[in-house]
């Protein structure tokens, strides 16, 4: 006998009724007040972050007559781009007047070597840390973790005297060098803390395989370590972009960083405000670390996950 | 093939002594099987073969050579972990020839000799794939394969098995009792499973608190265990203890029990502890002790029953479809013959 006629369907009547009461559940569980409250209040939030963006944007995009006239919330009557360009290419930033682009290269080149480096090192030490555990591992972990917790503030004149002695003070290297330090720390944790929770079984395994040091290293930790490098990453290339101080008084006149040249532009002491150009700056100078974290939030979630916070 | 000595070895960890004044000896081409609860030492004491960890003192020498200060890839040694431990970013392929190229193998070799112990270990259709996309029992064989490649003249096991459902475990301690008697290589294996210490294992060496219990081919140790440790840790059902007393005439009496046991020696009128194994417990109308049945365990193939006799509570295996009641007195036999007796005090066999 076919079994479908033991069991006959649900006749279509019942079933749309089933398909009604269902949704109907459903609405009224979204609509309580409860849930409107949490709406209203992450709606809330949400404009109250996004307003300061919407009045940088719109200002930005209007002639300095438009914004005299006040109603900083208004749309611009006529759209100009002029402030962007200026902002580019044309602001003076000190005694230069060629924009936040040459400090905006500067940053790339400030960044890129101060994320590489201290990731490879952050990499070495917590590995070194987590597996071949030297005598007075522990002690030396305890002294970089306090490292950690000393404002950079206290360290900079030491840093500079160093530095000078070592005769690279106001020079790329040598804001690289004050950017590897400072980063070692918190990068050599991510790192053992990430080593730790992988088996101590695979590097014992690698070790009977013949490997040493650097090839375990390289062959076998280092590519199963893609997702702490990418927390690694955001963290060192977002602190770095939005570094000040450290950029001011180790970088030297021709290294000046991105974030350096904005506030020269903004802080100026002569001539006329040009609220629509500094908006565009500001823009420009943070548009690098919004960026990184549209398009990378996956990433540093799982991240985060994987091994910054456990152990 | 190679043999493995050990002697007079120390370990320490962390200021703790795990292994003391050990010594052993594994001959040339033996399957040797470290069994014991955990904690007892035994896979410290791999790693040592392995120099993994370091000897406080003692030597340890593989294949004639002292071995006891060199790395772990100069032992020529292959080791196979309780959890894989394969390098997650390499395909198959690249995890059993890792330690090759290392090594500076000609390409040809190295293809030679993947291509061997793919064949052996059904894996030739996995060679490309990463660990993460093989199954537990796919993952063990690409280990042991990884071990195979080194041609090594010793072969560690860690507790292979432990991360397997049953149904693999049985089936992977097959081939690697086949592996065996196919290479001939000289194998250590660790367990605390006395089934796998059983099946596989040509010497049993049983472990407690880092030192060496009993070494004896598997029934050697199951049938004349050297302690109660021994005799306790092997057999499930576990043995049954009774406490008694020897007679000057060496026939033995406690609580219910009155039997003359075959023994080797002829000791004195002394306490002692009587050891039965279930399968030596025999119910039948004309045996001469009486016992009340307290709990039946039906197999399938056979059933266990328990019986309370004075103090003691002793299982006997029934192979036919003999119904037993709780609370039901019965008469039952022992078989004299193989029954253990140890010393009241030590707890070793007298």
């Amino acid at each position: 006998m076919n079994p479908r006629t033991i069991v006959p369907p649900l006749p279509p009547t019942t079933a749309a009724a089933h398909r009604r009461e269902a949704a109907a559940r459903r609405a009224r569980r979204r609509f309580t007040p409860a849930r409107i409250g949490l709406y209203v209040f992450l709606l809330g939030a949400a404009l109250f972050f996004l307003l300061p963006l919407y009045v940088m944007i719109v200002t930005s995009l209007k002639s300095m007559d438009e914004i005299r006239q006040g109603g900083i919330f208004a749309l611009p009557h006529a759209l100009t781009v002029e402030p962007w360009r200026l902002a580019w290419s044309g602001v003076c930033t000190g005694a230069a007047c060629a924009g936040v682009r040459t400090g905006f290269w500067n940053s790339v080149a400030i960044t890129v070597p101060s994320t590489i480096l201290p990731i490879l090192l952050g990499a070495v030490n917590g590995y070194a840390l987590s597996f071949w555990r030297p005598r007075g591992a522990n002690v030396l972990f305890g002294i970089l973790m306090a490292g950690a917790f000393v404002p950079v503030q206290v360290m900079i004149y030491p840093l500079v005297r160093v530095l000078a002695l070592a005769g690279i003070f106001g020079s790329l290297p040598a804001i690289v060098l004050v950017h590897l330090v400072f980063g070692m720390p918190v990068m050599t944790l991510l790192f053992r803390n990430y080593y730790c929770n992988v088996p101590h079984e695979l590097f014992q395994a690698a070790r009977i395989d013949g490997g040493g040091f650097w090839r375990i290293f390289a062959q076998v930790m280092l590519p199963m370590s893609l997702p702490v490098i990418v927390v690694a990453a955001i963290m060192q290339v977002t602190g770095v972009w939005n570094d000040y101080i450290l950029g001011l008084v180790f970088a030297g006149r021709d290294n000046m960083p991105m974030m350096v040249q904005l506030n020269n532009v903004i802080n100026t002491t002569t001539g006329t405000r040009q609220y629509n150009v500094n908006m565009a700056a500001t823009i420009l100078t943070a548009l690098v670390p919004l960026a990184l974290y549209f398009f990378s939030g996956r990433w540093f979630v799982r991240g985060i996950a994987a091994g910054a916070v456990k152990g | 093939m190679a043999n493995v000595s050990l002697r007079k070895l120390n370990i320490v960890l962390g200021g703790k002594p795990i292994i003391r004044d050990l010594d052993l000896h594994v001959e040339p081409g033996e399957f040797l099987v470290l069994l014991g609860p955990s904690g007892c030492g035994k896979s410290t004491l791999l790693h040592s073969i392995a120099g993994l960890v370091d000897s406080a003192s003692g030597a340890i020498e593989i294949g004639g050579r002292d071995m006891t200060d060199f790395d772990p890839s100069e032992r020529g040694i292959g080791m196979v972990f309780q959890s894989y431990a394969l390098y997650p970013t390499m395909t198959v392929e690249d995890n059993m020839s890792f330690g090759l190229r290392i090594a500076g193998t000609p390409k040809a070799e190295i293809r030679r000799r993947v291509d061997r112990a793919a064949a052996m270990l059904q894996l030739d259709a996995l060679l490309r794939r990463k660990p993460a996309q093989l199954s537990g029992g796919q993952r063990q064989r690409v280990a042991i394969g990884r071990a195979l490649v080194r041609e090594a003249q010793v072969f560690l096991f860690d507790e292979p098995l432990s991360n397997l459902d049953a149904k693999l475990r049985a089936e992977l301690r097959r081939e690697l009792k086949l592996l065996h008697q196919t290479l001939g290589s000289t194998m250590i294996y660790v367990t605390h499973d006395q089934v796998e210490a059983m099946t596989l294992a040509s010497r049993i060496v049983v472990m407690q608190g880092g030192a060496i219990q009993q070494i004896g081919t598997p029934l050697d140790v199951y049938e004349r265990p050297a302690n109660r440790f021994v005799a306790g840790f092997l057999g499930a059902p576990a043995m049954a203890f009774v406490d008694g007393a020897l007679d000057a005439a060496g026939r033995f009496a406690a609580d219910g029990f009155d039997l003359m046991p075959a023994r080797d020696a002829c000791p004195a009128a002394q306490p002692a502890v009587l050891g039965v194994r279930p399968e030596h417990v025999e119910i039948r109308a004309d045996g001469a002790l009486q016992g009340d049945v307290t709990l039946v365990e039906p197999m399938g193939n056979h059933q266990v029953v328990w019986l309370r006799c004075g103090r003691a509570l002793l299982a006997s295996l029934v192979h036919d479809a003999r119904r037993f009641a709780p609370g039901e007195r019965v008469a039952f036999a022992v078989d004299a013959a193989r029954v253990s007796l140890f010393d009241a005090q030590s707890g070793n066999r007298l």
